[in-house]
């Protein structure tokens, strides 16, 4: 019973550290950053890239993404285990592109 | 290498303890409003029963249309609902939910020495969520029924047909959310609340494939959601995704399909995998041979099926290229499995091997899982599959894994853990009688499925040469003596509540944590927190505790 107590003690400290107050102003900062992206995006579709204007949208879209998963999720101050569950969601999207990019980018080469 | 022969406990003097997790409380709502994870796994366990018996009665309607060459017993439209349905129902509400949802709720706290999973109440909203898909799907069927195969193959799912895939669809989003709380619990459960001591090398194999299995569920199952809200919003607002005359391409939806259920068919076989392990070492009496090879081959199988879902779309019009890569990987795809295979043979090897039913169900395991993966492999390969593809070679292929793998496995786990569930025991003998006419009407049933698909019977039709038609009557037959052997522990199981023999705490001699506690387990599960002081499987220690022992009764 005692080693068990210790590591509910344990746990429980490892909880707290976890636990992180995130201020206000932090929050209406990301808040912000977002309209501003937002706008941005609207802006840049006004101009035309050419191939480039889907680069530019997504890669915005995805740092906006990752402001809401490190602040708002609080991801930035979790716990490792925590950050590699994200990266691990993150990875298996990767593959999931990356190996269906194989199709679409050899499609038209023919046959060997 | 050696084993440590144990003698079994004498049941006579056995009895049942007061107090359990079955009569803590009584009612239909302490049932239903339970956070007691071996309550949800009995309401799960209830669930699927019910789903498998409806699907394995539109299994019964394909073989019976089967049995001739003209397609006479039902039109040919209600045969392409007929065998959607019994894939649908079978796949997604039976057998991922099967092992983990019953057997793995039932014993991933017990066997990591927790008192619950890490979220009762999401485990229990799991089971609503699951219920509520079921609905759906049901009613799809009886609205009128799905006819796009279980596989929502567009443009035939979004231009073509006329029938419930929205409903269908949404049934499936919606059951997919239980399997990812499903799995997230374990996840949790397995990282924050082992016992002391218990040390990630100590778990039972039985928890490593369940975790991995877990990390399938929630990476992949998101994905396959998406995907079927795709296909409705391009049913209801023509967004046009899949849809050529609008930039977009009916091939990507197979990449979305797949690149869930290929890793889906290892959710389908994984806790199956998990079970087999457990059941090997209790009948050789021997720890697991490879403990670390079998641990870390479940979480390969997790990862890299991840890897191969192209191998389904050979024929489609993928670039070749790519195939061909794909056709690689799948191939690799079959070593961690065939590592497992390799080690529960040496597990067996020199163990004293008694041949109770969960050990005739792995046995029965073991020959079709194999048949089963190595035509897998067969079918990997980029030449075979152009003319295998889409025909009964498929069929039979998946049905040997899924059927003589994963159902098999559930079944030697339904019994092998039926006297800790339960606390009594089924009746061995025509259990064992069940077990042996299962695997002959599967091999009835489905070998002949591999010939004829050989010959080049395509699937998913109500009609076909008569030359087929011999070998389709074998099979029709299999079908039936399988039922049997399905419909037999469906009367002796639940006969065994009242009549079965008292278990006893531990009827196997096993060493999980699970077997060292009363049966039916108390709501709490331990008295204490139990403190793992020895490696999995430890046969010696085991054998040293009962001898200084005297078995009490709660
Ligand atoms: C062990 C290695 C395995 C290999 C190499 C393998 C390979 C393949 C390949 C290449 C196909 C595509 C055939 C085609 O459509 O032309 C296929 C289909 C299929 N496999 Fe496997 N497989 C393996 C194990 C499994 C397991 C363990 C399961 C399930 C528990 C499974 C379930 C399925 C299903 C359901 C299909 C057909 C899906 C459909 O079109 O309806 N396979 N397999
Ligand atoms: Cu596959």
């Amino acid at each position: 019973m005692d080693l068990h107590n210790e590591t509910v003690e344990h746990n429980r400290a490892e909880h707290a550290g976890e636990m992180h107050i995130v201020r206000p102003p932090v929050y209406l900062g990301i808040f912000f950053a977002l309209l501003v992206l937002t706008a941005l995006t609207t802006g840049m579709s006004y101009v035309d890239l050419g191939v480039f204007n889907a680069v530019i949208a997504l890669a915005i879209a995805c740092f906006k993404a990752s402001l809401v998963v490190l602040f708002f999720m609080h991801i930035h101050y979790s716990s490792r285990l925590l950050k590699m569950t994200v990266g691990a969601g993150l990875f298996t999207f990767m593959l999931l592109i990356s190996l269906t990019m194989t199709d679409y980018i050899s499609r038209a080469w023919g046959r060997f | 290498m050696s084993s440590t022969i144990i003698s079994l406990p004498d049941q006579t003097t056995a009895r049942l303890p007061r107090k359990s997790y079955l009569n803590q409380e009584y009612g239909l709502k302490s049932w239903l409003l339970t956070g007691d994870h071996k309550r949800i796994a009995i309401l799960y366990l209830i669930s699927i029963t019910f789903f498998f018996i409806i699907g394995g009665i539109l299994a019964g309607l394909i073989r019976m249309e089967l049995l001739t060459p003209a397609a006479d017993l039902m039109a040919t439209d209600t045969y392409n609902k007929v065998f959607s349905m019994h894939g649908i129902i079978m796949i997604f509400l039976f057998l991922v939910p099967s092992v983990p949802a019953t057997i793995g709720n039932f014993l991933i706290p017990l066997m990591v020495g927790a008192r619950d999973l890490a979220f009762p109440k999401i485990n229990l909203l799991s089971w609503y969520l699951y219920v509520i898909g079921g609905i759906f799907i049901l009613a799809a069927m009886v609205l009128g029924g799905v006819d796009t195969g279980w596989t929502f193959t567009t443009p035939l799912s979004t231009h073509y047909l006329n029938t419930h895939v929205v409903t269908a669809a949404m049934g499936i989003f919606i059951a997919g959310f239980a399997s990812i709380f499903t799995g997230l619990n374990f996840i949790v459960t397995v990282h924050r609340m082992r016992c002391p001591g218990m040390t990630w090398f100590r778990l039972p194999l039985f928890v490593w494939g369940h975790y991995a299995t877990s990390i399938i569920m929630i990476l992949g199952t998101p994905v396959l959601a998406i995907t079927l809200v795709l296909v409705a919003m391009e049913r209801l607002f023509d967004i046009g995704v899949f849809d050529p005359t609008k930039g977009g391409d009916p091939l990507l939806f197979q990449h979305l399909f797949w690149f869930y259920s290929h890793p889906a068919v290892y959710i389908m076989i994984l806790p199956g995998m998990a079970v087999i392990s457990e059941v090997i070492s209790t009948f050789s009496r021997k720890r697991v041979f490879g403990y670390t090879a079998v641990a870390f081959s479940s979480v390969a199988i997790a990862v890299f099926g991840f890897l191969v879902w192209e191998h389904h779309m050979f024929i489609m019009g993928v670039s070749q290229y790519s195939a061909l890569v794909f056709s690689l990987l799948t191939m690799l795809v079959a070593v961690p499995s065939a590592i497992k295979i390799f080690n529960w043979a040496m597990t067996m090897y020199q163990g004293s091997i008694t041949f109770e039913t969960p050990m005739l169900y792995a046995f029965g395991f073991f020959g079709l899982f194999t048949i089963g993966g190595l035509t897998g492999v067969f079918l990997a390969t980029m030449g075979m599959d152009i003319h295998l593809t889409e025909t009964y070679f498929v069929v039979a292929h998946f049905h040997f894994v899924m059927v003589g793998g994963m159902l098999m496995a559930y079944l030697a786990g339904i019994h092998f853990w039926w006297p800790k569930m339960t606390g009594r025991m089924y009746p061995e003998a025509i259990s064992k009688l069940a077990a042996v006419v299962t695997f002959i009407g599967f091999i009835v049933t489905f070998f002949p499925q591999f010939l004829l698909g050989y010959l080049g019977m395509p699937r998913r039709y109500a009609a076909y040469p008569a030359d087929f038609q011999v070998l389709n009557v074998f099979s029709t037959a299999g079908a039936s003596i399988l039922g049997i052997g399905y419909l037999l522990p469906l009367f002796y199981l639940p006969w065994s509540l009242i009549y079965g023999k008292i278990a006893g705490d531990n009827p196997w001699q096993a060493t999980g944590l699970e077997w060292q506690i009363q049966s039916p387990p108390l709501t709490e599960n331990f008295v204490e927190i139990p403190i793992m002081d020895h490696e999995a499987y430890d046969y010696e220690w085991l054998a040293n505790k009962t001898q200084h022992e005297v078995q009490t009764v709660g």
